[in-house]
Formats: structure tokens, C-alpha cells, sequence
């Protein structure tokens, strides 16, 4: 029905304009002029103090052979740094499995078709404000109450983590054909029954390829909660080796062990997602 | 019988698969020393402090215009960051995709060079840039474009993969050169769902430049440090309303901007 109410267009008169699809170049070519104009802004506008790009360019390249050509541990172990990872890894997934639990809850209260109408926008509205709070300022403001360290890290990345998997999971619940339910309430099912019986067996697989690709997302994040917010793991002695010991080989290594996993989290998504949501890729 | 054997093995799929994230949680918050019950209890803890602490006086309000300043240059550090980087994906993008590409090599370059520069977090990027850098809006330009440059390749190599093969096939027909193909085919038809990812990509910076500004002393970032480190949480809070302010005015314009154009 849409469709033809935006293709045929017709003025006042009733005559129908020929080019249809005005205003979407006219808002693509502002969009465009917009952005390349505030561009040009923000370059005038730049903080160069201290900058030497004649000297810092010729330097990053040097730093950059040195880290990637020849890495190296120095200050800790191999042991060690691999105890670190695993840190990493301990508080992206604490913080993904924790939200994940909280955010099925939430979800099952934001469906529009499992709950009522103000109680889902308000949930809604709540998790909009949540995610607009950059990660590292949750973990900071944690960190006054629980003190710096995995607790703080955790409660700030979970705060995001349900933010973010409460909008993929109520739009899963949304999917849930009606019928199921709609055949389960005339049997005299209860809200509960439903939930277990219809909408969890339809769509955890769902679930939880979500779960896991923000999972990937969590491991980047607790990287940097690590550098920004001494949340500790390979983020803080990335941070360690940069900062304090401008040890350009131990950041080195320190990346490519990043990288490594990071890429093997990367591939495992992407397979996630051909299999189980071709048509829509993420965002 | 059938049935009841499916029945058994579902369970005990259900019952293995418990297990195992139930012990991969007792090892992480064993190696984190992560105490579920404190984190807990900390929670109400942080709520009240949050709410007695973190609000906004008149003596903070005396400093909105510093840090409105200090916004405005995260705000357009972002966006700057996101189209130069738009610029170079657009390239990569176009020797990335199989419909385009005129090499495998070339192609496999702009795959490796994405996968590089997305999988590397931006922080460290932001930490290796500030060595010779140093602390300037630079640095963190820096950071965010080599981010940027990996996502938004990537989403661009999606796009033209989806998007275009029938048009191209069209426009081969007639003969038309390759850079004529590219600018009359492939480019108009993405470009909707490019913007779509940049405007995606400028909101993502925005919440990265935070974070990239506290490592290197710039922009919003700096601000949130500075005052926060000096406990002066009321401005602490001022700045944290001004970033979510934006972050969702940002968000609704782009969200309206999609709607219009998808």
C-alpha cells in the first residue's frame, strides 16, 4: 500500500509529478554537502598543538616496522601475558552472559506483542538513554562506588551489553508468528507458558547468535576499558607498554595478540550471521 | 518410542550446554575476581550515589560554554573522521567487491588492509598514534579514521556486493567503460545505503572519540578526565548530560535522514 503512495506523486492539482524520488536525492545531496562542510570546519578548527607532522609521520612509520617487525615481550612473560587475555576475555564474557540473562527479562517486557504498550516504551526510552552513555563513563561513574577493578568494568559493560541485546531480543520476540501465540492463549496458557512453550523454543537460535556477536563486540570493549578505565587484562598492559614504558615492541606483540583474536571472534560471527540472518546484515 | 529419544537427547544437549557456560562463567569471574554477590550488592550503592551526587548545580553551569566548546570539537572530529575515511573506503570498497574488482589482488590488499585496521580496537590505534603524535585532536582524528576505514570498507563491500550486479550487467551490455559503470551504476545505487552506514559510523565515533579523548587529552573526552579525576562530580555530570544529548539528537537526525532516503 506504502509503495504507491511514495511512487506516484501528485501536486495539489492532481497532476502527477514525473520526477518522482525529489526529495530523497534533494536529502541524499544536503546530507552530503552537510557533512563535507563541517569536514572542512573541523579541519580549521583542530587543537595542532605540538604537532610536527614532518617529524611525527617519518617517526609513526619507524614505530610501526618496529612494532610489527619485530615483537617482543619484555616486562612479563608469555604466561602471563596469556593470564591477561584471559582476563580480557573473563569480563567480555561475564559481562555478555549476565546481560544476556537481564536482557531476555527486559526484552520478554519491551515486545510489543508480550507486554503492554507503556511499559515497553518506557523500557524502551530507558535502554536509548543507556546506550547514548559512552561505555568508559559507565565504568568511571562504577568506579567511584565499587572501586577500579573487574567489578566496575563488568557493571558498566553489562549496562551497555543489555542496551544493546534488549533491542536485538524484543525484535526477535516481534518476529513470533501470531498464530503460535494467539493458538496458545485460547488454550488458556498463561503469560509464562507462552514464553517457555512458544517464544523461547522459536527463537533461541536467535538469541543466541546475538549473545555471541556481542560477545565480539564486549572483547574490543573490555580491551579498551582496560587502557581507559584500569579495569586490568591486556587493555591496561597495552597501556602499561605504551605510556609508561614506551616499550614499541612489547605494544606490538601486545596487538597482534589482539588482533589474532579479534579475527578468530570476526570469522565466527560472520559465519553466525550467513547462517542465521542472510537477509539483514548488522548494525 | 521416537519421540521420546529425541525428547532424552534434547534434554541432555540443553543440560551439556548449561554446564559449559555455567563453568565458563565460574572461570572468568575466578580469573577476574569478579564477585557477583559485591557486584551486586555495589549496584544499589551506585544508584544512590549516582543520584546524590551526580546532578547539576549553577556553579558547573558557569563552565557549559568550556565544555560546549570542548563537544563541539569531539562532535566534528568525528564527522571529519568518518568522510575522509568515507573517501578511501569508497576505493577499497570498490576493489574489494567481486562485481567491481578488477583483481584478486587488489582485492585481497583492500580485504587485508580492512580487516587490519577494523580488528586492531581503536585504542590501541589511539595508543601506538600518540608515541609521535602526541597529545593533540590529531591523534585522536587519526585513530577514528583508521577505524572508520575498516568498518565502513567492509559495510561498503557488503553493499556493492548486494546491490548492483544487474545494473552493472546492463551498462556492460552497452558497452560502457568501467569508470563509467562505477559512476553511473554502482555508486548511485549504494548511495543510499552508504549514508545509511556513514551516518551509522559518525554516531559509533562520537561514543569512541569519549574514550579515544581520555587516552589522548582532547575533546570532550579530556573534559570528563579532568573533572573527574579533580571530583568535581557535578561537572562530571554536566558533561555526561551533554554527551548523551547530543549522542541522541545526533541519533534522531540520522534516524530521520534513514527514514527519507531508504
Amino acid at each position: 500500500m506504502e509503495a504507491t503512495a511514495t511512487y506516484i506523486k501528485r501536486k495539489s492539482n492532481g497532476q502527477i509529478t514525473i520526477k518522482s524520488g525529489n526529495k530523497v536525492e534533494r536529502v541524499i545531496r544536503w546530507t552530503l554537502i552537510l557533512l563535507t562542510l563541517l569536514t572542512v570546519v573541523a579541519f580549521m578548527f583542530f587543537n595542532y598543538a605540538g604537532l610536527d607532522l614532518a617529524k611525527a609521520i617519518p617517526e609513526t612509520a619507524y614505530n610501526l616496522k618496529t612494532m610489527f617487525l619485530e615483537p617482543g615481550l619484555s616486562h612479563f612473560s608469555w604466561g602471563e601475558a596469556i593470564y591477561q587475555v584471559g582476563i580480557t576475555l573473563g569480563l567480555a564474557f561475564l559481562a555478555t552472559i549476565l546481560g544476556a540473562v537481564i536482557a531476555f527479562f527486559l526484552a520478554l517486557m519491551a515486545a510489543t506483542n508480550l507486554s503492554n504498550r507503556w511499559v515497553s516504551k518506557t523500557i524502551r526510552v530507558v535502554v536509548a538513554f543507556i546506550r547514548a552513555v559512552p561505555t568508559v563513563l559507565w565504568v568511571l561513574i562504577f568506579a567511584i562506588s565499587a572501586g577500579l577493578g573487574s567489578e566496575a568494568a563488568v557493571l558498566g559493560m553489562l549496562f551497555h551489553s543489555i542496551a544493546y541485546l534488549v533491542k536485538a531480543f524484543s525484535e526477535a520476540f516481534e518476529e513470533v508468528d501470531k498464530g503460535i501465540l494467539e493458538a496458545l492463549r485460547s488454550t488458556g496458557a498463561s503469560w509464562w507458558h507462552i514464553v517457555t512453550h512458544a517464544i523461547l523454543p522459536s527463537t533461541f537460535t536467535y538469541l543466541l547468535s546475538w549473545t555471541f556477536l556481542r560477545f565480539e563486540i564486549n572483547f574490543s570493549v573490555a580491551v579498551a576499558m582496560g587502557a581507559a578505565a584500569g579495569a586490568g587484562g591486556i587493555g591496561f598492559e597495552l597501556f602499561m607498554a605504551s605510556g609508561f614504558y614506551f616499550d614499541l615492541r612489547e605494544v606490538g606483540l601486545i596487538t597482534y595478540m589482539i588482533l589474532l583474536l579479534a579475527i578468530i571472534l570476526e570469522i565466527i560471527s560472520t559465519r553466525l550471521k550467513s547462517r542465521y540472518f542472510p537477509a539483514t546484515s548488522t548494525n | 518410542m521416537n519421540e521420546k529419544v529425541m525428547r532424552n537427547h534434547r534434554k541432555r544437549q540443553t543440560i551439556i550446554f548449561s554446564i559449559i557456560i555455567i563453568v565458563l562463567t565460574y572461570l572468568s569471574s575466578d580469573i577476574t575476581n569478579f564477585n557477583i554477590i559485591h557486584g551486586i550488592a555495589t549496584l544499589p550503592e551506585a544508584v544512590k550515589w549516582i543520584f546524590s551526587n551526580l546532578f547539576i548545580n549553577g556553579e558547573t553551569l558557569e563552565r557549559l560554554p568550556k565544555i560546549l566548546e570542548k563537544l563541539a570539537e569531539t562532535i566534528l572530529m568525528s564527522i571529519a573522521a568518518t568522510t575522509t575515511a568515507t573517501v578511501v573506503s569508497i576505493f577499497l570498497g570498490i576493489m574489494g567487491s567481486k562485481t567491481t574488482g578488477t583483481s584478486t589482488a587488489l582485492g585481497m590488499f583492500a580485504r587485508f588492509v580492512a580487516s587490519i585496521a577494523r580488528n586492531i580496537p581503536v585504542v590501541a590505534w589511539a595508543l601506538i598514534l600518540l608515541l609521535s603524535f602526541g597529545q593533540n585532536s590529531v591523534t585522536g582524528y587519526l585513530a577514528l579514521f583508521v577505524g572508520s576505514v575498516g568498518f565502513l570498507t567492509r559495510a561498503f563491500i557488503e553493499s556493492i556486493d548486494e546491490a548492483s550486479l544487474s545494473a552493472v550487467e546492463a551498462l556492460r551490455a552497452t558497452g560502457a567503460t568501467y569508470f563509467q559503470i562505477v559512476y553511473k551504476a554502482v555508486i548511485p545505487q549504494c548511495l543510499p545505503q552508504m549514508i545509511s552506514w556513514i551516518l551509522f559510523m559518525i554516531e559509533t565515533n562520537i561514543r569512541s572519540a569519549t574514550l579515544v579523548g581520555i587516552l589522548t587529552g582532547t575533546g570532550i573526552g579530556y573534559s570528563f578526565d579532568l573533572y573527574y579525576k579533580t571530583l568535581n562530580y557535578n561537572a562530571v555530570a554536566l558533561v555526561t548530560f551533554s554527551i548523551v544529548l547530543s549522542v541522541i539528537v545526533i541519533e534522531l537526525i540520522s534516524n530521520h535522514i534513514r527514514k527519507v532516503i531508504l
